[in-house]
């Protein structure tokens, strides 16, 4: 075998290739056709309303794979992530609020708000922020670049567990509120929304929108095979093995401290790209994508889909933002009660989630197979 | 990014507690030299002055009462525990206390701990390969691939420490035993010039001892070894010098006849 044929093997059977085959082509043939070219009168048309949905869900399940490679396979609870995916939103958002140009409600070439706070020019934070090239560098740079100095200073004082937790949590708390004020220069609690344009085309049309949903797909499908291929690698194994037993780790010579600086870095840097896709989705970024209820919300998705899979993580954002959309239409005020019970109903059911629950009766009838069989054949 | 992460460990050769290219220095012939180290927990002195020698080959056993800083020393050794006082020169030249924990295993100091600690979540094979010496900086292991003779030292231990036929189980399901056995393949795997054992035997049946002693003795020459060990028909049947632990310091030191008849050694060990 070449090293790409090895590669591939390592990283998916034949069935696994087949099914991920079989998703990219809905992502990107059937999806598309059945919104674009099929008329909305037809009960096949896909609306926009499902595109949008779809594709923002693809965006989270793109966070919930980057929590479940720092918590499913490094045991490191970060709840703190949706910090990291709201910066790489406004990242992003900063290059679609200079896209609007004089179109706002002001008529003048700055965005609303500061217009409305009365600034002459741009502050400093807005340097160059009118190129897509440097707005995407920053989508990369800033999250990855805060979740380095964050993680170099936890991980080399060794904070581990809860205590890592909750320092998180008081991480992203503290840039909401940071994120609040006028004066950093965001829009304040506002934040950015009325976009317009995306590299001079009209975001607001059907192919934009598909083009969007079709560059999520992507980015998802190749988050998922960067991700499989860390974690089967060997790198892979020593990270599930400082999550194991951290201290023998250290004692067969590895620096846990690189090790977990990488795969949270990476981590971050994946939540960035994620809401910078999010973002142009859903038209608005504001500072309550960095309240740490929605931090903890990601956590929840990937313990429901099953921690330590990757398409546990995918199939939790799913499951879990699938279910919300539903409820806050159907029964908005229960919405907070059935994600807490289900939760619990997780927890205490399907310690492995969803998929390491399917893994499990899989690997019973495997078994009664295998003893149903006449004596000498089980192999 | 990587080039970042690379950064802190440091290939300058101003870097500080940078071990040799060459080795380990055994010019005096010693492989662990201990010199008047102090440790205190909230004032308790859990070593006290304690001065200790380890020639290269050597096997020394170590015994003393419980809470006689048999795992403290070890703590201290493998840069776990910072001393408050004193020094750990392995070799002639490496001062083990200024260096990280990985940094000491690299060095080529391997620890086996009271209780087996392996990962469980992993096979057997597996555990000797994340342990197997080998360039364990982040970069390489992304990329590692097991060649066949690395393969071959695999196979080799698993026969070494009687697992062969379990090489694709998940350790945790080993026995007892087994696990005892395994990290002590997989600090073999690590090709570490000093080894450091606590209760190797704890929980092993009389058969696994005694091919345990087997192993050890097997080892001394090439390596050297420490064994802390409760178990006394354990330590007669291994032991060529024993070095006796009270309360943080060294009570006696010699051969196994003389350090039992040593007045002291039976009032710590028996009581007034």
């Amino acid at each position: 075998m070449g090293p790409f044929a090895s590669a591939f093997s390592r990283l998916y059977g034949a069935k696994g290739w087949a099914a991920l085959g079989a998703v990219a082509c809905v992502i990107f043939v059937v999806f598309p056709l059945l919104n674009l070219v099929v008329p909305a009168a037809s009960p096949f048309h896909l609306s926009a309303y499902w595109v949008t949905l779809i594709g923002k869900i693809m965006c989270y399940a793109i966070v919930a794979m980057a929590m479940d490679l720092i918590w499913g396979y490094a045991g490191i609870l970060s709840l703190g992530h949706g910090l990291f995916f709201a910066l790489g939103g406004y990242a992003f958002g900063m290059y679609l609020m200079r896209q609007i140009g004089s179109d706002g409600q002001y008529r003048q070439n700055m965005p609303d708000f500061m217009v409305f706070l009365d600034w002459k020019e741009f502050p400093w934070q807005w340097w160059n922020s009118d190129q897509f090239w440097w707005c995407a560098l920053l989508v990369v740079v800033v999250p990855g670049l805060l979740a380095f100095v964050f993680g170099y200073f936890a991980f080399r004082s060794r904070v581990k567990g809860v205590y890592f937790s909750i320092i998180t949590q008081a991480l992203t708390y503290a840039a909401m509120l940071l994120f609040f004020r006028n004066a950093t220069g965001f829009g304040g609690n506002n934040g950015f929304t009325d976009f317009r344009r995306i590299l001079d085309i009209p975001i607001a049309t059907p192919q934009a929108r598909m083009t969007l949903f079709a560059v999520s797909g992507a980015v998802l499908i190749g988050t998922l095979l960067l991700a499989r291929w860390i974690v089967t690698s060997k790198f892979g194994r020593v990270l599930a093995a400082i999550r194991d037993a951290e201290q023998r780790v250290m004692f067969c010579g590895y620096n846990t401290v690189h090790y977990k600086l990488f795969v949270w870095t990476l981590s971050a840097v994946l939540c960035g790209i994620a809401g910078a896709l999010y973002v142009p989705q859903v038209g608005i970024i504001n500072p309550s994508e960095m309240s740490p209820a929605n931090s903890i919300e990601i956590a929840i998705w990937v313990a429901v889909g099953g921690r330590g899979t990757l398409t546990g993580a995918i199939a939790g954002a799913g499951i879990v933002n699938g279910a919300k959309s539903y409820f806050t239409q159907a029964f908005p005020e229960f919405w907070l009660y059935f994600l807490g019970l289900l939760f619990i109903l997780v927890t205490l059911f399907l310690p492995q989630g969803v998929v390491g629950a399917l893994g499990q009766i899989r690997d019973k009838l495997r078994v009664r197979k295998i003893t149903r069989m006449p004596p000498g054949k089980a192999s | 990014m990587s080039a970042m992460v690379h950064a802190g460990l440091g290939t300058g050769e101003s870097a500080p507690g940078r071990i040799a290219a060459g080795g380990l220095d055994l010019t005096h012939g010693t492989v662990l030299y201990l010199d008047d180290i102090s440790v205190s927990f909230d004032g308790f002195k859990a070593l006290d002055k304690l001065s200790l020698t380890i020639d290269a080959g050597e096997l020394r056993c170590v015994i003393g009462p419980n809470g006689a800083g048999k795992t403290t020393m070890m703590d201290v050794i493998t840069g776990k525990t910072r001393p408050d006082a004193g020094t750990v020169f392995f070799g002639q030249t490496i001062d083990l206390t200024h260096l990280t924990e990985a940094e000491i295993a690299q060095a080529g100091v391997g620890r086996k701990f009271q209780k087996p600690t392996i990962f469980e979540h992993h096979t057997v094979f597996e555990n000797l390969e994340l342990s197997m010496k080998a360039d364990k900086r982040v970069r390489k292991t992304l990329f590692a691939k097991l060649s066949s003779e690395e393969r071959d030292r695999i196979a080799a231990m698993l026969a070494r420490i009687g697992l062969a036929g379990d090489a694709g189980r998940i350790a945790g399901l080993l026995s007892h035993g087994q696990k005892q056995w395994l990290e002590i393949g997989m600090l073999l795997m690590q090709e570490p010039q000093l080894l450091l054992l606590d209760e190797p035997v704890a929980g092993m049946s009389d058969e696994e001892t005694e091919k345990t002693a087997e192993l050890f003795l097997s080892l001394a020459g090439r390596h050297s070894l420490v064994v802390v060990e409760h178990d006394m028909a354990f330590i007669e049947k291994i032991a060529r010098k024993v070095t006796v632990l009270h309360e943080g310091s060294v009570i006696a030191e010699g051969p196994m006849e003389q350090v039992q008849n040593d007045p002291r050694v039976i009032e710590v060990y028996l009581g007034r």
